[in-house]
């Protein structure tokens, strides 16, 4: 039971950060159908230039979030700017090739400006564990799972309360109606690029006091996002949190009670056999293509 | 036949190319590049069809070729089967594995197509590195020489040959399944796979084909590389070469054959030849990629095609 | 016996019915108009015929047989071909390459001897060329064979896509709106080509909104309103029929 409960806290810690990511997948799929390979990078990104902007700089880690998620937020519109948008109409094997390619950028870029060390970032409040029942939990997981949840909320707030936000939905909804109605899609498409940039950045905000940073730790965060986005059904941020903790969950009791060996594989096993059975997606609805 | 004195003019400059390349290498390890040319030609070549013709994209080739290289190198070393039965059992084995996936993989479309290959080869890739006890995990595994007959490939000069005659073959194959029935009905179906199959094509049927034949072009490849390298480590069948095989094939052009072999030269050979740069290697490849795609979005090879014959009258 | 015969076919769209318990038969070597105003569901009736959609109800048989678990390619084997109201052209070949894949049943498709490149499979796609090269002359694109399909006017297409289902050899003919945004002269010049076909043997299912060539061409029609069956039977019966003169002109015109 403490095992369970050890693993459950274990899975929620991951699982929201692959949420996080995920999120920064649905919104930007939503915006403009292009599924963003360089996801992972903005959660590298996050982590690294907060390093680098302690230990740099010396400032004090407070100031240095901020900061951190601004550059992020320029990578993001950077994307958007020079090498999504020249590209606009082009095939999905196109999009999926430059946004691969945009994060191999980045990752060079960190790579040469940082270093190829791991970096360890200090937790934002103390690293002594928390004892629950007989589990302990690091208080740097309250903060993550607080975090996500407060993302949750406000995304909420954003999409039915906001100017941006609602004219989000409507491009994703339709995107010439929205056009119509006097929406300045690029402008949707920029908010979308450094809102899904600033979310990842958090991530990898969180998590790097836990499992460190890396110039190269965005790929397999990255993927693992893909995996929670397209669970959750590609284009709906609550799906991809749902499909975040899911995978986080499933590869803890994986981890704990199978094999340690094949955890980082769950996620992709359970993508494979809900595609196999179901190609639309999870929570993905099967239209009649139109001829 | 303006297609097919390009197609196999194209193929005689390709023999010219292999035969008379080694009058200009200067050494070793100039020869060790070409082997690595001919060999990620061979995959693109492969994969070339499946994406550029076919239209369906895979970002889990490398799995394939990984696959190749260690049943090549564990068959040889372990079993002490001969390196070209391994060869084969090895590409039997990897063509049966993307049959059996091909269906329910290939009816999926744009990012679930992705994720869904992306997925296998990660998982391939995750059981190399973690079944220790077979594959030597992380550190990689020794892999025997080569023999075919009597004759053991060893010398680099060698392995240029076998590369290079494996390659020419590669191409060879692709140029006449392209110029049959099943390589238009799969040039169709990109174009649009309700006309295909109102033409009778059975869709699916012909990209799980395409698929299979991919995989096993992938496969091989990967077991000459092993037998060339005399080792192999995990880091073939990761995301990261995946995406190289697949980078190689759009920069050279898609659905062009001879665009799949210069995107594999290219790719193989400018990081080599930067070497001083290789701090910058990750940046300059990524920008490359991206320009590409932007300016050149058919790849090098159509692209400069395609202004040759503008200029023509 | 009936060359074609659709009973109770159904296609629910989230509850809207573009299709709606219609029920028909087509003659052998008869041209069969679908008329009926836009959005009335002829494109859906034919996309439910060749199987791109999966009715909701109803089945659809070909000489007797019941195609309702049939695919696509499966129903062009057994001789069905169609053309496409937004045209499906396969805009990354030639023209000529285009209507050769039309030739697809026609060929073998061993993966093996076509690796090879066997003589046999070089012969077939040599022939295969042939064809489509005499196809396109009789639909008039001798101008076109070798031209990259996505450098062809719109007009060129239309025909393009008539050659490719011809070179299939088919029974029956599905053709949506053929006449569909070509000038005068190029309806005319379809007019004549689809009497050819059907003189030729073939049966013509056709989608027109030209109601001259409709009136010209046909040996009945089949009028569809809101997915229903309004009316069915020869031109002049059909010009006749009040309902259809009221769904065409408006309330009080009857
Ligand atoms: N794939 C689909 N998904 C949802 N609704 C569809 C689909 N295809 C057709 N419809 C709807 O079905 C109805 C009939 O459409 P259909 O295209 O069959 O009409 P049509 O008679 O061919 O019209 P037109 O003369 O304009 O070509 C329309 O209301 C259309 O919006
Ligand atoms: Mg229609």
């Amino acid at each position: 039971m403490d095992e369970f409960l050890q693993f459950l806290f274990s899975g929620l810690t991951r699982g929201s950060i692959y949420a996080l990511v995920g999120i920064g997948f649905a919104i930007i799929y939503n915006a403009s159908h292009v599924i963003n390979f360089a996801q992972g990078e903005f959660v590298m990104i996050g982590g690294m230039a907060a390093v680098f902007i302690t230990a740099n700089a010396g400032l004090p880690l407070i100031a240095a979030i901020p900061l951190a998620l601004a550059i992020a937020g320029v990578a993001g519109v950077a994307l958007e700017r020079f090498a999504v948008a020249p590209a606009r109409g082009a095939s999905v094997v196109t999009l999926i090739i430059i946004t691969i390619g945009a994060s191999i950028f980045l990752r060079g870029v960190v790579e040469v400006a940082i270093g190829k060390r791991d970096y360890a970032l200090p937790a934002f409040s103390g690293d002594t564990p928390i004892r629950i029942g007989g589990a302990t939990l690091h208080p740097q997981s309250l903060w993550i799972l607080g975090t996500l949840a407060v993302v949750v909320l406000a995304l909420k707030w954003f999409f039915e309360r906001t100017r941006p936000g609602k004219a989000m939905l409507a491009t994703s909804h339709n995107r010439l109606a929205a056009q119509l109605a006097g929406i300045e899609t690029r402008h949707v498409m920029l908010t979308a690029f450094a809102l899904s940039a600033m979310l990842g950045a958090l991530a990898g905000l969180l998590t790097a006091p836990i499992t460190l940073t890396r110039f190269d730790i965005g790929i397999m965060l990255g993927l693992k996002g893909f995996c929670a986005a397209i669970l959750g059904g590609l284009g709906s941020p609550y799906g991809a949190v749902a499909g975040g903790l899911a995978l986080g969950l499933a590869e803890a009791m994986t981890g704990g009670y199978i094999s340690s060996a094949y955890q980082d594989a769950v996620a992709f096993a359970i993508i494979l056999a809900v595609l196999f059975v179901r190609p639309q997606g999870l929570f993905g609805r099967a239209g009649t293509e139109r001829v | 036949m303006r297609g097919f004195l390009g197609r196999w003019g194209g193929f005689l400059v390709l023999t010219a190319v292999v035969l008379l390349l080694p009058l200009i290498l200067p050494n070793r390890f100039y020869f060790d590049m070409a082997v690595k040319v001919w060999l990620n030609a061979i995959v693109c070549v492969g994969l070339n069809l499946l994406i550029g013709y076919a239209g369906q994209i895979s970002l889990g080739h490398a799995g394939f070729f990984a696959l190749g290289a260690y049943a090549s190198a564990i068959l040889t070393r372990r079993f002490e089967i001969p390196g070209l039965v391994a060869m084969l059992m090895g590409a039997a084995g990897v063509g049966l594995l993307a049959f059996l996936v091909a269906r329910p993989i290939l009816k999926l479309k744009g990012h679930y197509l992705a994720m869904a290959t992306l997925g296998l080869g990660i998982i391939v890739a995750i059981v190399i590195n973690r079944e220790i006890w077979l594959t030597g995990g992380p550190d990689g595994v020794r892999v025997p020489a080569l023999f075919i007959g009597d004759w053991r490939v060893s010398r680099i000069e060698d392995w240029y040959w076998v590369a290079g005659g494996a390659m020419l073959l590669a191409v060879w194959l692709a140029l006449n399944l392209i110029d049959s029935g099943v390589g238009r009905a799969l040039r169709a179906l990109h174009g649009s796979e309700v006309a295909a199959a109102t033409a009778g094509v059975d869709t699916v049927r012909d990209k799980a084909m395409v698929f299979v034949v991919s995989a096993v072009f992938a496969s091989i490849a990967g077991s000459l590389f092993a037998h060339a390298e005399r080792f192999i480590t995990p880091q073939e069948a990761g995301f990261l070469r995946s995406i190289e095989f697949v980078t190689m094939v759009v920069l050279g052009g898609m659905a062009s054959t001879f665009g799949a072999v210069v995107g594999a030269a290219l790719l193989t050979v400018l990081p080599q030849a930067v070497a001083e740069f290789q701090d910058y290697k990750h940046l300059a490849f990524g920008a490359i990629l991206i320009a590409t795609m932007i300016f050149l979005p058919k790849g090098l090879v159509p692209s400069l095609a395609e202004l040759f014959r503008r200029r023509r009258p | 016996m009936s060359l074609l015969k659709v009973e109770g076919l159904t296609k629910e769209f989230g509850g809207v019915r573009a299709v709606a318990d219609v029920s028909f038969a087509v003659e052998p070597g008869t041209i069969h108009s679908v008329i009926g105003p836009n959005g009335a569901g002829k494109t859906t009736l034919f996309n439910l015929v060749t199987g791109v959609y999966t009715p909701t109800a109803g089945t659809v048989t070909l000489d007797g047989r019941d195609l309702t678990a049939l695919s696509t390619a499966a129903r062009a084997k057994l001789g069905m071909q169609r053309t496409f109201q937004n045209l499906q052209i396969f805009f990354n070949m030639t023209a000529i390459e285009n209507v050769m894949v039309g030739r697809y049943l026609h060929l073998g498709t061993g993966l093996v001897a076509s690796l090879l490149g066997l003589p046999k499979i070089r012969r077939e796609t040599r022939l295969a060329r042939e064809k489509a090269a005499e196809l396109m002359h009789r639909v008039g694109l001798e101008k076109w064979l070798d031209a990259d399909a996505d450098a062809m006017p719109y007009g060129a297409l239309k025909r393009l896509e008539i050659a490719r289902a011809l070179a299939a050899e088919p029974k029956l003919l599905l053709l949506d709106e053929p006449a569909a945004g070509l000038n005068p002269k190029e309806t005319v010049e379809i007019d004549e080509l689809i009497r050819e076909i059907a003189r030729g043997g073939v049966t013509v299912v056709l989608v027109e909104h030209d109601m001259k060539l409709v009136m010209n061409v046909s040996d009945r029609i089949l009028v569809l309103d809101y997915g229903r069956k309004l009316a069915e039977g020869t031109a002049e019966e059909v010009r006749r029929n009040p309902d259809v003169i009221k769904a065409y002109l408006g309330e009080g015109a009857a």
